[in-house]
């Protein structure tokens, strides 16, 4: 058996849910810097709260199989050979919601006014997001250099299925009551 | 429209179930910017004619939801509710932090304005433009938890097939009351999240009179276009700069929750047993004791916050074991702690779970069970009365079950207390021949927040409940007319006042104001004139009162009864303020801020401001 190993390091966030204050400045930064304005549901990352306290920051997780760029009909997705982020071609992308499809976490998502999917872009190799969480100190989010690894699409999750993970973590078996 | 604002309203009558929408000219806004100000002045322009005769808990009353140009910029998202208050009779701005006001402004809305009365329990659903009232019947006496799984489930689902080609979106923001505000219980807080109040004034209890259990909003658009981006930016960077430096260190980290030990332990004016006493020693509450057996997330923050005061806490064993609060914060340490008599971190994140649970503001309902217990402990109140139970300092099942059955209202005396620790203390005085004022410790009818006077210690001194027009409000204290309405600003720019706390931000708020909005207005403006139509107008409405009750300022414009007994212990024992020296402050206070030597806004200064429909509403009352 032939195991692929990546040629050489790439930039990833990694992602600590437990750490996530809920503070959304991630969110802040990343419109601010992509749309120039606070944006909510136009930011590449979200971070969901379908249970107060279990707050999850949901954004690209750039998985090796890379299944949203495989999936576009339109070859509006490519990968960025310098970070590894997916990058999201604007005048060839049509929202036609394969990429949510093809993705394990539904991650991507069409921006509310534009025809246009959303995937985080790394900020071309200098995130925003992270430098906001790392400012004031959560480290839920941190850059890192790694090579490319099959673990990063244990984070292609669906909000809800992340949710269960940390609700159980935090409120024990409160937490089957509460979701 | 001028930046920071989405430039409408939404406004909802229950009972014809028409929806429209409403603008307000840009002077009004300027004057008055939002949140309480401007809630005054909607209040007042609909109500003021016969302000006497509303009742706070009938159809005739409006609840406002109000943002304000600040709110989702600057750190910490607020939002303002108000109406004509059930505890007061007058206008209370009460704030509630969470992400509401976020999907709010970014579906195109700046506040909320109901007014009438719905048939049977309902609730709002707002998604940008479209807005529908949905049955409410399922989540109808449902505890705080329960009501917010089933909206989340259930408004998800819907808006999941409304925006299926989307993708998935963020869960939408929930404002929503616990089973007191369905009963119309008088110390009912407005939620958010699970354990995010809107405590102060009983606005829980007029979404329940207006069988309204929830407001869910979903926005997919930006927060509304401020006038100098680029200028906003900088800001903010500054900002987090001061709100990030080792200074805040302690909020940061241990939340308001380190002063449950301290300001009992150092200050000596935390309530305990009913304001008995304001000094402990007690190591067993305090930040770090919760910290190290029950915080599971020890920065825990709304939209925008860095500071991140609140923390998660989790009990996971013992006899308590599932509740699950935030820190508590200090309020609630100290209400629903040493005021209890109880002194166990683990008990009071129980009752503090418990009473977000139920509805109830943490510090009003607090100051009630205490002021029960203290009757019970004083034979007034006996086990016959209260149907078999004994509410016993720092015993924690038989104050959580008290607030239980004053949330179901059922039984002869709960029902009364439900009414809140002063209409119960007239009502049982009645009862009972005995008078039990002394233990209500209120100001115009709105429980005292957890922080003393009589050890000149705290911030709080002297006339600052007594003279505010938000009664016992701890959020909104008076000192000099000039400096204290920073507070009307938080409420108005309507802004966390956490962040604002600690100095360092040297006008950084004034700075936001002006880059979001492009509005000139200085300290200085806000301070001599806005902030005192606001306040004013705020008076005329608390003096007119009605219909159950009227505050008389030579009577009402004073402390509780129990801040004039001196400290029984600890290093202030024996400290207390002199009548003599309120009476004096508070005639230095009317001064000040224009009232006659009886307290009623001046009728010069009235009409200088512009405010001559109010100087008439008060010829009754001269």
């Amino acid at each position: 058996m032939v195991r692929k190993v990546a040629a050489e390091r790439k930039l990833w966030i990694s992602r600590d849910y437990l750490k996530c204050s809920g503070c959304r400045r991630c969110e802040i930064a990343c419109s601010l810097h992509h749309e120039g304005q606070i944006w909510p549901e136009a930011s590449r990352i979200r971070v969901f709260m379908l249970v107060p306290g279990v707050e999850i920051p949901h954004f690209c997780a750039q998985c090796r199989e890379y299944y949203c760029v495989n999936a576009c009909p339109f070859e509006a997705l490519s990968v960025d050979e310098k970070t590894s982020a997916v990058i999201v071609d604007k005048n060839k992308c049509t929202a036609c919601g394969a990429c949510i499809k093809a993705c394990p976490g539904k991650i991507p998502h069409i921006h509310p006014k534009e025809n246009y999917a959303l995937i985080c872009d790394l900020c071309k190799g200098d995130p925003k997001c992270v430098k906001a969480c790392e400012k004031a100190g959560f480290n839920a989010l941190r850059l890192v250099k790694e090579f490319p690894s099959i673990h990063r699409s244990l984070f292609a999750r669906t909000p809800e299925d992340l949710t269960c993970d940390v609700a159980e973590n935090l409120y024990a078996e409160k937490a089957e009551e509460v979701i | 429209m001028v930046g920071g604002y989405a430039g409408k309203f939404l406004e909802i009558d229950l009972t014809s179930q028409k929806i429209s929408e409403t603008r307000f000219p840009n002077e009004i806004l300027r004057q008055y910017i939002g949140g309480r100000g401007l809630g005054t002045r909607i209040l007042w322009d609909r109500l003021g004619s016969k302000w006497e005769e509303i009742d706070p808990l009938g159809p005739e009353n409006l609840f406002l939801a109000l943002t304000g140009p600040l709110t989702g910029y600057f750190h910490g998202a607020r939002i303002c509710i108000t109406g004509k208050s059930p505890q007061s009779n007058g206008i209370i701005g009460s704030t509630v932090s969470g992400e509401f006001p976020i999907e709010l402004k970014c579906a195109g809305w700046d506040g909320i304005i109901i007014s009438g009365r719905a048939e049977e329990p309902i609730y709002l659903l707002i998604d940008n433009e479209d807005v529908q009232i949905k049955n409410a019947k399922h989540m109808w006496q449902k505890d705080g938890k329960t009501t917010l799984r089933i909206l989340i489930k259930e408004v998800r689902e819907e808006l999941g097939k409304r925006y299926a080609k989307h993708g998935v979106l963020k869960e939408p923001g929930i404002l929503y009351n616990g089973p007191a505000g369905d009963n119309c219980v008088r110390v009912a807080a407005v939620l958010q999240k699970w354990s995010h109040a809107a405590g102060y004034g009983g606005y829980g209890a007029v979404m329940g009179s207006k069988n309204l259990k929830a407001i869910v909003a979903k926005g997919t658009g930006p927060l509304p276009a401020v006038a100098y981006p680029e200028k906003l930016e900088k800001l903010l960077e500054k900002y987090e700069n001061v709100v990030l430096s080792e200074e805040r260190d302690r909020v940061r980290r241990w939340g308001t929750g380190y002063a449950g030990y301290e300001v009992g332990a150092d200050r000596s004016s935390e309530p305990i047993r009913n304001w008995q006493e304001e000094w402990h020693d007690e190591k067993s509450i305090g930040g770090p004791r919760f910290d190290l057996r029950y915080w599971v997330k020890r920065y825990w923050g709304d939209y925008g916050c860095a500071i991140t005061c609140m923390k998660l806490a989790v009990v996971k064993a013992g006899p308590y074991k599932g509740a699950i609060t935030d820190n508590p914060d200090y309020e609630l340490e100290a209400y629903l702690g040493p005021n209890l008599g109880v002194f166990d971190a683990g008990g009071i994140i129980y009752l503090s779970s418990l009473i977000d649970e139920l509805g109830i503001s943490g510090i009003n309902g607090g100051n009630l069970l205490a002021f029960t217990a203290e009757l019970f402990e004083k034979g007034i109140l006996t086990k016959d009365d209260l149907d078999g139970l004994e509410p016993k300092w720092g015993d924690v099942d038989s104050l959580a079950e008290l607030a239980k059955r004053i949330t179901n209202r059922k039984g002869r005396y709960f029902n009364i207390l439900a009414e809140g620790t002063y209409r119960a203390a007239l009502k049982i005085s009645e009862l009972k021949g005995i008078n039990v004022l002394p233990y209500a410790v209120h100001v115009k009818g709105v429980e005292v927040g957890a922080h003393g006077i009589r050890s000149d210690e705290d911030y709080t001194h002297d006339i600052c409940y007594a003279c505010s027009v938000q009664g016992g409000d701890h959020t909104s204290t008076v000192r000099d007319a000039y400096d204290d309405m920073n507070t009307v600003f938080h409420d108005s720019a309507v802004y966390c006042a956490v962040i604002a706390w600690g100095g360092g931000l040297d006008g950084l708020d004034w700075e936001f104001l002006k880059s979001i909005t492009g509005w000139n207005i200085t300290q200085e403006e806000w301070k001599k004139e806005l902030s005192h139509r606001i306040i004013h107008i705020q008076r005329a409405a608390e003096l007119l009162g009605g219909p159950d009750l009227r505050w008389n300022p030579s009577k009402d414009d004073d402390n509780p009864p129990r801040f004039y007994e001196p400290l029984p212990s600890g290093p202030f024992k024996g400290s207390f303020i002199s009548k003599e020296v309120i009476e004096k402050r508070k005639q230095e206070y009317y001064e000040a801020i224009g009232w006659d030597r009886n307290g009623i806004p001046k009728s010069d200064v009235l009409k200088r401001l512009n405010l001559q429909d109010v100087d008439k509403a008060l010829e009754k009352i001269r």
